[in-house]
């Protein structure tokens, strides 16, 4: 004689096990969004704090402006959500919502980062990156890896990363600008669009700011570890 | 096709993880009958039946000495005890080492040409005059008071067949460390299958049967190389109900080398696939309890779900290989940005590894009662070690071969 209470019993646990895992993992999916949501806000008030700044600058000078004149953090939401985009646990609205307020500050950033080079005449040391996720690309996967270790090699480099299909006005507008092909990956570096696979080489040869970077990185950690202990 | 690869994972995961509540209910449900059992059996016994063991042979001539002697020392009365070898056609010294026996009166030496272990034993069957008649296979040994663990159970008439608890003998390589887990975990799961009646092997080192068994359902069969599966299930069809004396141990000699073990395993595993396809009206019929509607469902399916999982994984694995490559190949290795990150937001938080890992907790709950079972304790052993890292990657394969064999209807070999 079979025993069904047993069953119900194990399948019960079972079914508990399961809406667990799956109610703790809706907890920490939602928890990383708000923590992305959270670097979004920091940043769109970093960029309102710039662009304040950068408006009482009309009456001051360039030398005003501090190494923390730009936000850092914008890099970190690309790579958050490049990952989740991946994983299958995170609410796609959510993600697009998310996706859409990152290309924005990208845009109000590098408009930030243009008006900072045309007062200042610094050199520009940003690209903009067109790449796609509607099709496999395999090229699109090579040329993030070969931004990602050129960010790494040079902090101040800023790269904004756009999803070239992304249905979003702002994306639009800067594509009809440069004009950029659907022949992605493209790359857009001192008014230039550089389409497919570039290596770290070529870019390091076709953007001379490169350079500029990596010498002042030099000279800035030369003096970090010449300068006297004053204490 | 992505969707329909999740919705198996997920039925797998839960299939697995209710199997596991499954045994850890049962588990509950007869601790305190494992404890009485601990306690008392064995001691005291009333009335001891006759009984014949069968030692089939074949080239077995480095330890049958060994496996005979352990039978002799059995602590059960020499006059209710004989023994019957069978020289299954060896073509090495075994009969040379079975000739030093002949004398002695409790033990019988046959031999014959080689037609299978099947054949060997139930050439036996036929001279035996015994209540009770077992095997043992002529690489194992067992422990002296084996037999007074097994023989209470035979005062419960309607019990037909009493299987022991197998341990590894002397374990020396990698792999018999490993097996040494492995067939403690084996332990626990026949116990706890004993107790739902649901046991589908009566394995060839020492099950004892009521020698009516035989008499009344015929001999062994070839069974697809795996007779003791076999005969299982054909018992379990004619409800004829097998127990196991978790108390009762015997040893068994576990393959050192990968290849041995590969060859055991696909011949096991295809034994279980052929005999279940011959068995297959015991599938989800109610008539035959749990074996029918539970065991016999979750066992052969696992085999599939295993493979499944595994191939997953290496397709996985492998395009993250592919991903590293291609990385390398574009930037170079770079270790700053190759170490993993300890950014939490990047730790998988999905559903399937939270279900993993719930499966895995359970796995070790498991394990920790399994040792506890087989060796009264538990100590981080090397073979816990090597069970838990090696046992995934090696156990595919055989799993792989045999679904191969049994869909290309090929036969397996005995060695």
């Amino acid at each position: 004689m079979i025993n069904s209470k047993k069953y119900v019993v194990a399948f019960a646990i079972t079914a508990v096990i399961f809406g667990t895992a799956i109610f703790v993992s809706n907890i920490l999916s939602q928890k990383k969004l708000e923590d992305v949501r959270a670097i979004e806000n920091r940043v769109a008030l970093d960029i309102l704090s710039s662009e304040t700044q950068f408006a009482l600058l009309e009456e001051t000078s360039c030398k005003d402006i501090g190494p923390g004149f730009l936000s850092k953090e914008l890099g970190s939401i690309g790579e958050k959500l490049t990952y989740a985009e991946n994983q299958t646990e995170f609410n796609n609205e959510d993600l697009e919502y998310l996706k859409r307020s990152y290309f924005l500050l990208e845009i109000k950033d590098y408009l930030l980062m243009k008006r900072l080079t045309e007062k200042c005449g610094v050199k520009p040391t940003f690209i903009l990156y067109f790449y796609s996720t509607k099709d496999f690309c395999e090229d699109c996967q090579r040329t993030g890896y070969v931004l990602t270790a050129l960010r790494d090699k040079y902090p101040d480099l800023r790269v904004y990363s756009f999803d070239y299909h992304f249905d979003l006005g702002a994306i639009n507008t800067l594509v009809s600008i440069y004009k950029v092909k659907s022949d992605l990956p493209a790359l857009i570096i001192n008014g230039l669009i550089y389409y497919g696979f570039h290596s770290i080489e070529e870019l390091e040869e076709t953007v001379p700011a490169l350079k500029e970077l990596a010498a002042r990185a030099k000279a800035l950690e030369a003096t970090a570890t010449s300068t006297p202990d004053r204490d | 096709m992505a969707e329909i690869q999740t919705l198996i994972l997920y039925g797998s995961l839960f299939t697995s993880l209710f199997f596991e509540v499954f045994l850890l209910i049962t588990y509950l449900e007869v601790r305190e009958e494992l404890n009485r059992e601990e306690s008392y059996l064995g001691r005291n016994i009333l009335k001891f039946p006759t009984v014949t063991i069968i030692v089939p042979c074949f080239n077995e001539e480095r330890t049958v000495d060994n496996t005979i002697r352990s039978l002799l020392n059995l602590d059960y009365p020499k006059e209710k005890l004989s023994i019957i070898i069978v020289d299954d056609g060896s073509t090495d010294g075994t009969g040379r080492a079975l000739l030093r026996f002949e004398s002695h009166s409790q033990v019988s030496v046959l031999s014959k040409e080689n037609g299978g272990k099947y054949t060997a034993l139930n050439l036996a069957l036929e001279k035996v005059e015994s209540e009770l008649v077992g095997c043992l296979d002529a690489d194992s040994f067992v422990n002296s008071d084996a037999l007074r663990k097994i023989v209470p159970f035979f005062q419960d008439m309607s019990i037909m067949a009493v299987t022991p608890s197998i341990k590894v003998f002397e374990p020396k390589s990698v792999l018999q460390y490993l097996q040494k887990i492995e067939y403690s975990w084996g332990i626990f799961l026949r116990r706890m299958l004993s107790s739902i009646g649901a046991l589908y092997v009566t394995p060839g080192p020492f099950s004892i049967f009521r020698v009516r068994v035989f008499r009344e359902l015929g001999g062994y069969a070839p069974g697809h190389h795996t007779e003791d599966l076999e005969m299982a299930l054909r018992m379990q069809k004619h409800r004829y109900k097998i127990v196991n004396s978790q108390g009762a141990h015997v040893y068994t000699i576990a393959p050192k080398s990968l290849g041995a073990l590969y060859r055991q395993r696909v011949r096991w595993t295809y034994g279980f696939l052929n005999n279940a396809l011959d068995y297959r009206e015991m599938f989800f019929n109610k008539k035959y309890g749990h074996i029918g509607i539970f065991i016999l469902p979750i066992a052969a399916s696992s085999i599939f779900s295993a493979l499944f999982v595994a191939i997953s994984s290496v397709w996985h694995n492998l395009s993250r290989v592919i991903d590293a490559l291609v990385k390398f190949q574009t930037v170079g290795f770079n270790w700053e940005s190759s170490l993993p990150s300890f950014d939490w937001f990047f730790i998988n938080t999905g559903v399937l590894p939270i279900l993993a890992l719930s499966a895995v907790m359970l796995t070790l709950i498991i394990l920790y009662l399994s040792i506890k079972m087989a060796d009264g304790q538990v100590r981080l052993s090397r073979g816990i070690f090597f069970y838990l890292t090696l046992y995934i990657f090696i156990v595919p394969l055989w799993l792989a071969k045999a679904v191969f064999n049994t869909i290309f209807r090929r036969q397996v070999n005995w060695r």
